[in-house]
């Protein structure tokens, strides 16, 4: 029987094809969909974790009560101990020192004259160390606008914003002013490798990428960081690994009566970055939830009215002495060949879709460009995201919904007055 | 062998709920049909004919009275055992055909075998015997949407039979078809019912059919009005 229901099943294009199709493009929907929205929802949180808050950032107690003042004097010590104790204690996060400063740019003349100054707000983080992912992270290659990435400790990126208001270029050389670690005056030389757009709105207005090394020696800040920052390996924020590992991590080794004691923040713990997670959560759980719900009823429908349509069929089958239960199996076996056919097909689709866009991402510049006065991070570019649940997600739909339409289409199985067959097969 | 009852039917009331009272379908019926008939209900629409053919078919149970098809008292019977005795035991064969459309004519004819859980070699040798008795070898894998009325019909007897059951229920086998091809339907049903030993009871009020009938039951109104015996059909062989 079950040879000759699947020769039907195959022959009958409304009955197989048309319902793949449907459940193929719905499953892909669904992933689709909830890849994206988890990849831009996290794309957000990324930009903002990458340039200020990391998934986990460890900074002294002391940095952090005056952190927007940039309180060099209040950094890490003995920051290569830390980083080392960082990775062996907390390994699924990958560390990397910052430091981050701010003073003006001078772009001296033909005669080292001044020619044009301008504020500079700079980062200093790891370009040349082996595994170091700051590159990956801050999408540099990418990025890149002219130039090359910095070779030397005196190689600087900046932004392509800021090298057009103070009107430089790749090649030529600025002189950073500033203050050292311990509020002396500190005026370095640095060479501009090359310039970078974010992509990101106004963020990178003033930005400078250093190597750690360059502001070490510009700021006198030997083994010394603003901050070390920590990552989870996949890039995707894990809001719940991230406040344990920080309540322990504090717990731990922070010591509250010890202003230059290490101190870890988890990203939610940023400025209001913590209602950020929390709404991009909710918004995360309505959408989908909706998104869901949508399709099932799409899917559920579809297939109760393949269920109905195909009443003339059971009606023979009944005439001709097959049980009601028999016919019930047999047509929720089918809805759940039809589901898992759809369904594994469509899984394949949206994953795939989810993972294109999640390497090349859908750009938004001219929209994100004209917010030009938002301090939000904005990313101009949105990116899917792949995450484990979307391998079983479209299950949900694509097979429960489909079973359960026919389970209640099948019903009417039961509830069929034998007595009216004759009657109903003579039309 | 030749008087072995395949139906008793015995002071048969049936009784559907209108409205708040009821509506009476068959009234105080006594009947028996024997093996090897080929009997025809005959009466207006209204009369009862498809009723009681349901209630042989055991697709339908009587208000009053007993029935008892081959040998199976329907009225002590679940729905289970009826599904069984029709798979076994009965065929059908409707006004309009209902052939399973994505299926071959073949594949039309094995639904029964397959039902029934016949090997399939010898499923092969009964479908293609069935479908040389209505003389529809050559559409073996023919569709029905390519056949002829004639031949969709042909093809239902074809699957009503293939199981060789004792008793077939015929229900306006002819309604849809034209002068020669209700002929030639009959003739063939004729023959089966001569060659196999099977049982016809058919619901109708063709002329063309009650020619070949070698007994007619008249109803009218819910009732027996009249059961007449042929010896000599005029329509078709005796």
């Amino acid at each position: 029987m079950i040879r000759f229901l699947t020769k039907g099943l195959l022959r009958d294009r409304s009955r197989s094809l048309f319902p793949v199709l449907v459940i193929t493009l719905t499953v892909t929907l669904v992933i689709f969909s909830i890849g994206f929205l988890k990849g831009t929802m996290n794309s957000l949180l990324l930009d903002t974790a990458v340039i200020l808050t990391g998934h986990e950032k460890v900074v002294t107690r002391a940095y952090h009560e005056e952190s927007q003042l940039m309180p060099n004097d209040l950094a890490l010590l003995e920051v290569d101990q830390l980083v080392a104790d960082l990775h062996q204690n907390y390994p699924e996060f990958f560390w990397s020192p910052r430091i981050k400063f701010a003073g003006l740019l001078d772009v001296p003349d033909e005669n080292g004259e001044t020619k044009i100054q301008g504020p500079v707000l700079a980062v200093g983080i790891d370009f040349f160390s082996d595994g170091s992912r700051e590159i990956e992270l801050w999408e540099l290659e990418r990025l890149m606008v002219s130039g090359r990435l910095p070779e030397h400790r005196d190689d600087v990126l900046i932004s392509s914003k800021l090298a057009d208001q103070l009107n430089v270029k790749a090649g030529e050389s600025v002189t950073f002013i500033g203050s050292t670690m311990d509020n002396a005056f500190s005026t370095y030389n640095f060479n501009i490798a090359g310039t970078f757009n974010l992509r990101k709105g106004q963020t990178d207005k003033q930005m400078m990428l250093v190597d750690l090394s360059g502001a070490r020696a510009a700021l006198d800040m030997e083994n010394a960081a603003s901050a070390i920052f920590g990552f989870i390996h996949s890039l995707y924020y894990d809001d719940e690994a991230a406040v344990m590992l920080r309540d322990e991590y504090n717990e731990t080794h922070s010591d509250s009566l010890d202003i230059f004691s290490p101190f870890m923040l988890a990203l939610r713990d940023g400025n209001q970055m913590g209602t950020m997670v929390d709404i991009s959560g909710a918004i995360m759980a309505i959408m989908g939830g909706i998104f869901l719900v949508v399709v099932m009823v799409v899917l559920w429908n579809m297939g109760l009215m393949n269920g109905l349509r195909r009443y003339g069929e059971v009606g023979l089958r009944l005439a001709l002495g097959e049980s009601k239960g028999q016919v019930y199996r047999s047509m929720i076996s089918e809805a759940v060949i039809i589901g898992l056919t759809g369904t594994v097909i469509g899984t394949g689709i949206g994953l795939a879709l989810t993972y294109y866009v999640q390497e090349n991402g859908i750009d938004y510049t001219k929209g994100i460009e004209a917010l030009s006065n938002s301090s939000m991070v904005m990313p101009n570019v949105f990116y899917a995201q792949v995450t484990p649940d979307l391998l079983y997600i479209g299950f949900v739909p694509g097979v429960l919904a489909t079973v359960l339409g026919t389970m209640l289409a099948g019903l009417a199985v039961y509830k069929r007055e034998m007595a009216q067959l004759f009657k109903e097969l003579e039309t | 062998m030749e008087n072995t009852a395949v139906a008793t039917i015995n002071h048969l009331l049936k009784q559907f709920p209108v409205g708040g009272g009821f509506f009476t379908a068959l009234n105080d019926v006594t009947l028996t049909f024997r093996k090897r008939e080929f009997t025809g209900l005959v009466g207006p629409s209204g009369s009862g004919k498809t009723t009681l053919l349901n209630i042989i078919g055991g697709l339908d149970s009587p208000t009053e009275g007993t029935v008892n098809v081959l040998g199976k008292a329907l009225d002590n019977t679940s729905h289970g055992e009826r599904a069984l005795l029709r798979r076994k035991h009965m065929g059908f064969i409707f006004q309009s055909y209902n052939l399973l459309p994505v299926y071959t004519v073949f594949e039309n004819v094995e639904l029964p075998l397959i039902l029934n859980k016949v090997e399939e070699k010898e499923r092969d040798e009964m479908v293609k015997e069935a479908l040389e008795w209505v003389g529809l070898s050559d559409k073996i894998n023919s569709r029905p949407a390519m056949l002829s009325g004639g031949e969709c019909q042909r093809t239902a007897i074809a699957r009503a039979i293939v199981h060789r059951p004792e008793l077939v229920l015929a229900d306006e086998p002819t309604a849809n078809l034209d002068a020669e091809n209700s002929h030639h339907i009959m003739e063939i049903m004729v023959k089966l019912n001569k060659e196999l030993s099977t049982s016809f009871i058919f619901a109708t009020h063709d002329e063309k059919i009650m020619a070949y009938l070698r007994r007619i039951i008249h109803l009218d109104d819910s009732q027996i009005t009249e059961d007449e015996h042929i010896e000599n059909p005029t329509g078709g062989p005796t």
